[in-house]
């Protein structure tokens, strides 16, 4: 198990490098950074003398090094555009991109593995027809195209909810919550809602999927001809096996929905991380995108990881046993 | 009163070309404490008839007729949940396959205590007392430290053993076992079955050993019932059946297995294969293969009639005329 998670998390640090890297590389090609900084009738000699204060005339593999240290460090340099330290607008706008896929995955999970469970317990109930067909449209359907009409019906023709924004905040610290008052839970609802859809049917249909596989196998008749309750079946011996392939997918989505929350913001003009990258990128701002860019891989790679460990805990055969290196037993 | 009672059953399965019968008007009885063997080709209908027995047939299969009782009740017409209450506690059963048929993320002893508490008022830690007893009973050695591991960690023989015992936990009187040695070594196939027929015979529970191998059949059922496109074409006593078949297609049987000795036999085929579902001849259904096939084997189906101390369904014991 240590051995596991040494080589595992060794390989998260590669990753980790060779995507700072690329982020590097930005700074490097788009643009010189040189020209952002002085002034436009600069003389040849001052670009020079800024050129070597900000070490960009040293060999590239050392460049590289203070990159990667810096970035370690959590300094990613300052903004070009609004001069301030990226780190700082980066913690300033992750709270609301974090709540807001933090209800999504959770909202994902909560409706889609019971309306998988239930459409694959029965296949032919017109409910699970329903909803089999709803999970086509929405996971087919572009996110922004489904966001854009769930302002037009709660937003514009019922007036429930707020058609942009996060509502009224609260700070805890340097972390500013919605999740403590009306106007900031009600923000949330149709953002959250939009950004989960494509995530909430890829999980129905694969719960579903895998169960209905599941229940055909030896062990669920075995277990059907020990007389056990069909809850028992259903819900205990079925469904922990249908659950390896939907935490490998929960785990990858979940990356995707950061990614992804970038439209989700710019459709409900959330402040949030993706809408500073938009930003950002509309004004090459290279500090801003290239942490981003660290940081949402930083994440992805947390999330593998910890999925990879999940199976261990899901499933025993995946578990190192040294009693097991002694021959099968018996 | 038999403990089992299987009169007239007939298994359908319906397709858009009509209803398919597997198994086709199938009578036999099995006695408190008495192993009945049940062989016959791929696709004869055995395992159909288990499946049925224990209520356990894959959709679209129904029963389309006859009845199963069981002490004299009936069970073929029990809600889904009545059934699920008799399977387990009064009929048990086991599959082909040990590899397969336990829930790999689960312990051994959570399947065991599980079972167990399901049919059983017990508490917890009185089930684990009686399912690590099993575990010995069955033959698995170190069973406290067996009890906590996963099906992973045992060998195939010895998951065949923890499938006997958990088909057994709950002491019921029948079990259905369907050819519950196919899927194992040779060496550990004897074992297997010596293991089911001393745990049956200590318990007095009843058995009916699904299987095509004859030397199983030889030693360890007290009776065998032989099937043929989904009918019955002999039943009687192992040593009758084995030795003075009545029927042709089991006198066929008979002679297809390879005897060692001194001086070789050629061994017997019966030419042909078993009809296809949906195309059995009329009359009897052996006609196409039988060697002693006459006239009125085209015509009349023949019924199961009194032969000797068993029972044959052949035209040749109805005083039909040759």
């Amino acid at each position: 198990m240590f051995v596991f998670l040494v080589r595992r998390l060794l390989q998260a640090v590669m990753v980790m490098l060779a995507v700072a890297f690329i982020a590097f590389l930005m700074f490097r090609y788009l643009g010189d950074p040189v020209n952002n900084i002085v002034s436009q009738d600069a003389t040849q000699q001052q670009r020079e003398e800024v050129r070597q204060r900000l070490g960009l005339d040293d060999p590239m593999a050392i460049q590289y090094g203070r990159f990667v240290i810096n970035a370690a460090k959590g300094d990613f340099g300052v903004s070009y555009r609004n001069s301030r330290p990226v780190s700082a607008l980066l913690a300033e706008r992750l709270p609301a991109t974090a709540e807001l896929v933090l209800v999504a995955a959770l909202l994902s999970l909560v409706l889609g593995i019971p309306l998988g469970i239930y459409t694959a317990l029965k296949p032919r109930g017109v409910l699970s027809q329903g909803l089999q067909i709803m999970s086509l449209i929405g996971i087919s359907l572009p996110t922004f195209v489904t966001g854009i009409l769930l302002i037009l019906v709660f937003s514009v023709w019922l007036g429930w909810l707020p058609s942009f924004g996060r509502g009224d905040v609260i700070d805890i610290g340097w972390w500013s919550t919605g999740f403590l008052t009306a106007s900031g839970l009600k923000a949330l609802i149709l953002p959250s809602f939009m950004l989960c859809l494509f995530q909430l049917t890829l999980i129905m249909r694969l719960v579903r999927a895998e169960m209905l596989e599941v229940l055909r196998a030896d062990y669920i008749k075995f277990a059907k001809a020990r007389g056990l309750k069909n809850r028992a079946i259903h819900f205990r011996h079925a469904l922990k096996n249908t659950l390896i392939p939907v935490v490998t997918i929960f785990g990858l989505q979940l990356g995707g929905l950061i990614a992804f929350a970038i439209i989700t913001e710019t459709v409900f003009q959330w402040p949030g991380m993706g809408a500073l990258f938009i930003q950002a990128v509309n004004f090459t701002d290279v500090p801003v995108m290239a942490a981003y860019l660290v940081m949402v891989s930083l994440i992805f790679v947390i999330i593998n990881t910890s999925v990879d460990l999940l199976y261990n805990v899901i499933d025993p055969r995946l578990r190192t046993d040294p009693t097991r290196a002694s021959g099968k037993g018996a | 009163m038999a403990l089992l009672e299987v009169e007239n059953l007939k298994v359908e399965f319906p397709t858009r070309k009509g209803v398919l019968t597997a198994v086709d008007n199938v009578s036999f009885n099995v006695e408190q404490g008495e192993i009945l063997g049940v062989v016959g080709e791929s696709g004869a209908g055995k395992s159909m008839t288990g499946a049925a027995v224990i209520g356990l047939l894959e959709p679209p299969g129904r029963i389309g007729g006859g009845q199963i009782r069981l002490d004299g009740k009936r069970i073929d017409n029990l809600s889904p949940d009545e059934m699920r209450k008799i399977r387990g506690r009064h009929i048990g059963a086991i599959f082909q396959d040990p590899l397969t048929s336990l829930n790999p993320l689960f312990t051994v002893g959570e399947q065991l205590v599980e079972t167990i508490r399901t049919h059983l008022p017990m508490s917890a830690a009185d089930a684990k007392k009686r399912a690590i007893g099993w575990l010995a009973e069955v033959g698995i050695p170190a069973p406290d430290r067996r009890f906590d591991q996963y099906p992973h960690q045992f060998s195939g023989g010895m998951r065949q053993r923890v499938v006997i015992a958990l088909a057994l936990c709950a002491e019921p009187r029948l079990i259905i076992a369907d050819e519950p040695t196919t899927a194992l070594d040779v060496s550990v196939q004897a074992q297997i079955i010596a293991l089911l027929k001393r745990v049956c015979r200590e318990r007095n529970a009843a058995a009916i050993l699904v299987t095509h191998d004859m030397g199983v059949i030889a030693e360890t059922a007290d009776r065998v019932a032989v099937m043929y496109a989904g009918r019955l074409a002999e039943i009687g006593p192992v040593a009758h059946v084995l030795q003075k078949p009545s029927h042709p297609y089991t006198a066929g049987l008979m002679g297809s297995i390879p005897r060692v000795g001194p001086r070789p036999k050629r061994l017997i085929q019966i030419e042909g294969s078993m009809p296809r579902l949906t195309d059995i001849p009329s009359g009897c259904a052996f006609n196409p293969r039988c060697p002693k096939v006459f006239a009125e084997c085209h015509r009349i189906r023949p019924e199961l009639r009194p032969v000797a101390d068993g029972a044959a369904a052949c035209l040749l014991y109805e005083g039909v005329t040759q």
